[in-house]
């Protein structure tokens, strides 16, 4: 017996098995973040000082990078897109973009530190540069790890769409949702660091 | 297999999507533009986090809705989602009313 | 290959099993390294995740028999033979029980040997036993790793990692779990967790010693052991993530044809529910992980107050954190995590006892709803943990108003399995006695929650020994009373042999007495005032001095309770060779796990089986057989 479902849905959920997988993974990192994003609002309602966003960092830059990240997204939905319509060189051209646009998002993020850490401000230095440096390194963590996927499906893991279209399609799909909740994050992360 | 009809049809419809991807993808960008431009009002606390966390709830819909097609999702992943924001809140709002119910204040 | 006399263990049973290919596309042969070390397969993965837990769960009770010592012989030079000398025994017999010849006898065998090697290292040096005599430093260290190594080493790992990954794909008629490569990941990850909490005994300082709930600050100035209880708990967090997502998708999406959720086993939705607790209450115990590890390597002051002063010295950290923040990440896992201890076990016991009272189970929808309503319950009760900390009366009394509402139906459910014994013709097998055992001793756990559920009593109860009295109830002689049952239930199912009964019930009642010597006191200690987490067991307590003698007691007992541990070691071994042959079906049950052959091969059905009927079809009036398989065909034609 072959396992099930891997590319056809099953009728009673209308589901295949890795979108209702990954739905359930982003689920426990919608926990993750949660949890991150509910100790920032404790310890910041709980301090007698906290700096606005905008005396301490680079809300320019940022923004760039808001931006960078919400194009990937664009980018990565239309390499599915791009299966969809059976174009394998535009699917190529789109996820190559995503990734880069990635690197350059964590490029700008390097800046960022880099420029932190040369006027002296370091995790140890507040309780406002530990949730920052925090919360966006493990956000960034995550993007390195979507680059990872990315690459992979771009590169060797692209062998599929010769032998198992349907099947790659589904499997860029399901790494788009990972890529679009790693955008969704950055959403909120932004205006709750960089803006108040 | 779907025959060449069905993949016509098929392709129109990506092709809808496609053009709602490009819009979503102009608004979150338009969104993004104010959001910014609001915190140089240097607005107090309270009005600052609202504003900004309505702006961002609803770029943070317009990416799921239609990036991650949630809004035409099965039955089962809205159960999910539902359970998870339910402790999502929980999480969030029980500890700051354990800082603020306290036997010191 | 082989015939089958010559097999000899039930992993090599069942990756064997993996040479019959039928359906299956790819007709490989596999080497020894992917057969057994990096299977793919959810029964060989169910196998590793057994023995490993069950290997863990021995390594945390010897920690507890070394803890006990010091308790009922505080002060006094340990004799460590009287724990290092069995378990080199055990090691030694286990070895040869099966001849000598390469198997996982001897691999188990020389593991013993190794943690006869351990204790020895453990009980001497004068880090830990300067002149014999235990430092309360090293007891520190011995307690939060007793219960670090019970909990997520042991109870968790064979409870759902073992039982479930090798039952639930056969009781829904699964070829294997949705993500078998995932499945493989998320073992090792656990090895890998559970390695990393072994090798930090060995680190200067010694392992982590800030009690399994790794209270800030004093986690945060611990010594290095605490980084490697972090590191170690991230991949044990990553397995059971992923393990999760596996499990929930595998229900869902592999229920064989005519499988409805409301004839799924009531194991298989205990398992389901296990899994969303495990997926959504454990990432931000990971997020905590990650917040402390920043404290503790990047100095941050995430969870460090501001001017906190450690043996006469300020700390020079930025300050402003807040050590509740780490209390409410740690429960917020912690409390759902105590119903992932107990829903496997109320799973396997009600299997068991449908199976050996032939009847259907009373209440199958109370059942399944109640499991429902306990796991979204047991989300927003974790505060109850923390009445203690400066808690306003509005927020307590929600926290106590929830609590009492999740006992609701915890009762349920326990009433629903001893109903189910009402005009029933009870087999009392071994499983069965350790099910029944189950129900009374999960009864005492939980009764003796109540009170400290309620704030005003728990002012008096909270941290003493009636807290470590109640909770050893719970997962003592209740779930490890219901694991040891699903080891003798379904060992016949992977081995094609039965375990020994009169052993099983020497076990069985020895067991049962010894344990309830060893728990039962602590209710008389912490009602006295005795704290937990002492070091000399309550001796400096002028208070605690008329209930001092049962920690002489508690030790005996303890040590008795694990000399019978070693009659199941010995049945367990013995009978993976020399056990009564058994057929597919030994207890007559009606789930699909029993339709399979023994082992289940590769693929586990070889046609894809269709569901007709309820899991619990026994004694249906009218029927020749008192039992009635969920996927026979009916003989006219029935739907499925």
């Amino acid at each position: 017996m072959q396992i099930p479902y891997t590319v056809t849905p099953r009728s009673d959920t209308g589901l295949f098995n890795g979108k209702l997988g990954i739905w359930l993974f982003l689920a426990s990192e919608v926990m993750l973040f949660g949890a991150l994003f509910s100790s920032y609002v404790l310890l910041r309602t709980g301090a007698p000082t906290w700096p606005r966003g905008w005396e301490e960092l680079n809300i320019p830059l940022a923004t760039l990078n808001t931006a960078i990240l919400i194009t990937s997204s664009v980018t990565m939905v239309m390499s599915w897109a791009s299966l969809m319509m059976k174009d394998f060189n535009k699917f190529r051209r789109y996820m190559g973009s995503t990734i880069l646009l990635a690197f350059g998002f964590l490029v700008v993020k390097a800046f960022e530190y880099g420029h932190k850490f040369e006027l002296g401000h370091f995790p140890s230095t507040s309780n406002f540069f530990a949730v920052y440096f925090t919360m966006t390194g493990l956000h960034g963590l995550h993007v390195i790890g979507g680059i990872v996927v990315n690459s992979y499906l771009l590169g060797p893991g692209s062998k599929m769409w010769n032998t198992e279209p349907e099947r790659f399609t589904n499997r860029v799909e399901i790494a788009g949702l990972y890529w679009h909740f790693v955008d969704l994050v950055w959403i909120f992360l932004f205006p709750s660091l960089y803006l108040l | 297999m779907s025959d060449s009809s069905q993949s016509a049809e098929h392709d129109i419809d990506i092709k809808k999507h496609v053009r709602i991807y490009i819009i979503v993808f102009v608004t979150l960008l338009a969104l993004t533009l104010i959001t910014v431009a609001v915190s140089y009002l240097h607005l107090s606390i309270v009005p600052a986090v609202t504003v900004a966390l309505v702006i961002a709830t609803v770029k943070a819909s317009l990416v799921a809705c239609y990036f991650m097609h949630l809004i035409s999702e099965k039955k089962l992943i809205y159960i999910s989602l539902s359970f998870t924001a339910v402790f999502f809140i929980a999480l969030m709002f029980l500890p700051l009313w354990h800082m603020s119910d306290n036997l010191t204040h | 290959m082989r015939p089958r006399k010559e097999r000899e263990t039930p992993l090599e049973h069942v990756a064997a099993a993996e040479h019959h290919t039928h359906d299956h596309g790819h007709e490989e042969h596999l080497g020894f390294w992917r057969k057994y070390i990096f299977s793919v397969d959810h029964k060989v993965i169910g196998l590793q995740y057994g023995v490993t837990a069950l290997l863990f769960l021995f390594f945390g009770f010897s920690l507890m028999m070394i803890m006990r010592w010091q308790l009922a012989h505080p002060g006094e030079p340990i004799a460590a033979v009287f724990f290092i000398a069995p378990m080199a025994l055990i090691g030694v017999v286990v070895f040869f029980i099966s001849g000598i010849k390469p198997s996982l006898s001897m691999l188990i065998g020389l593991l013993f040997l190794g943690m006869a090697g351990l204790v020895y290292y453990l009980t001497s040096g004068d880090e830990r036993f300067p002149g014999g005599i235990m430092l309360p430093e090293f007891y520190n260290q011995l307690g939060a790793m007793h219960g670090t190594i019970m909990i997520f080493l042991g109870v968790v790992p064979l409870g759902v990692g073992a039982f479930g990954n090798f039952v639930v794909p056969l009781q829904i008629g699964a070829p294997d779990m949705a993500f078998p490569k995932l499945n493989m990941v998320s073992y090792w990850s656990y090895f890998v967790g559970g390695l990393t909490m072994l090798v930090s005994f060995f680190v200067p300082g010694g392992a982590a010693n800030s009690g399994w709930t790794s209270y800030a600050p004093l986690s945060v100035i611990a010594t290095t052991g605490q980084t490697m209880w972090i590191i170690g708990m991230v991949f044990l967090i990553t397995s059971s993530l992923l393990g999760s997502v596996n499990f929930i998708v595998t229900i869902v999406q592999l229920r064989a044809k005519g499988l409805t959720f409301m004839r799924l086993p009531f194991f298989v939705w205990a398992q389901l529910v296990t899994s969303f607790l495990l997926l959504l209450a454990f990432p931000p115990l990971e997020a905590a992980a990650v917040l402390q590890l920043m404290d503790r390597v990047a100095g941050t002051s995430f969870f460090l107050p501001s001017g906190l002063v450690v043996s006469g010295q300020a700390l020079q950290n930025a300050g402003g954190g807040s050590p509740i923040l780490w209390q409410h990440l740690f429960w917020f896992l912690a409390h759902p995590e105590v119903y992932v201890l107990i829903l496997p076990a109320l799973g396997i016991v009600g299997e068991i006892i449908a199976n050996n009272t032939r009847k259907p189970l009373w209440g199958y929808k109370s059942l399944v709803y109640s499991v429902i309503f306990l796991g979204f319950m047991s989300f927003i009760v974790w505060a109850h943990h923390m009445f203690l900390t400066g808690m306003g009366t509005t927020i307590s009394t929600f926290f106590q108003t929830t609590t009492m509402i999740i006992s609701i139906p915890s009762v349920i459910i326990l009433t629903a399995l001893i109903i189910s014994l009402y005009g029933a013709s009870i087999r009392f097998t071994v499983p069965m006695l350790f099910a029944l055992a189950f129900l009374p001793m999960f009864g005492i756990g939980g009764l003796t929650g109540l009170p400290l559920g309620l704030a005003p009593p728990d002012i008096h109860l909270h941290d003493t020994y009636y807290v470590i009295g109640h909770f050893h109830y719970v997962v003592a002689p209740g779930t490890l009373f219901a694991l040891f049952a699903g080891i003798y239930f379904w060992f016949p199912k992977i081995v094609g042999r039965t375990m020994n009964t009169r052993l099983g019930k020497i076990h069985f009642w020895g067991s049962f007495v010894a344990i309830n010597f060893v728990f039962m006191p602590m209710f008389i200690q912490g009602l006295a005032g005795v704290s937990r987490r002492l070091y000399d067991g309550g001796q400096q307590y002028a208070h605690a001095q008329g209930v001092l003698y049962l920690n002489n007691v508690m030790s005996i007992a303890a040590w008795v309770l694990g000399a019978f541990q070693v009659v199941f070691i010995v049945n367990f071994f013995w009978s993976l060779k020399r056990g009564e042959k058994a057929d597919t079906n030994p207890w007559h049950a009606t789930t699909l796990d029993w339709q399979t052959p023994t082992p289940p091969p590769h693929g586990n059905f070889l046609h894809e089986p269709v569901v007709y009927r309820g899991p619990y079809e026994y004694s249906v009036p009218g029927k020749k057989s008192d039992y009635t398989p969920q996927n026979e065909p009916e003989t006219s034609g029935q739907k499925a």
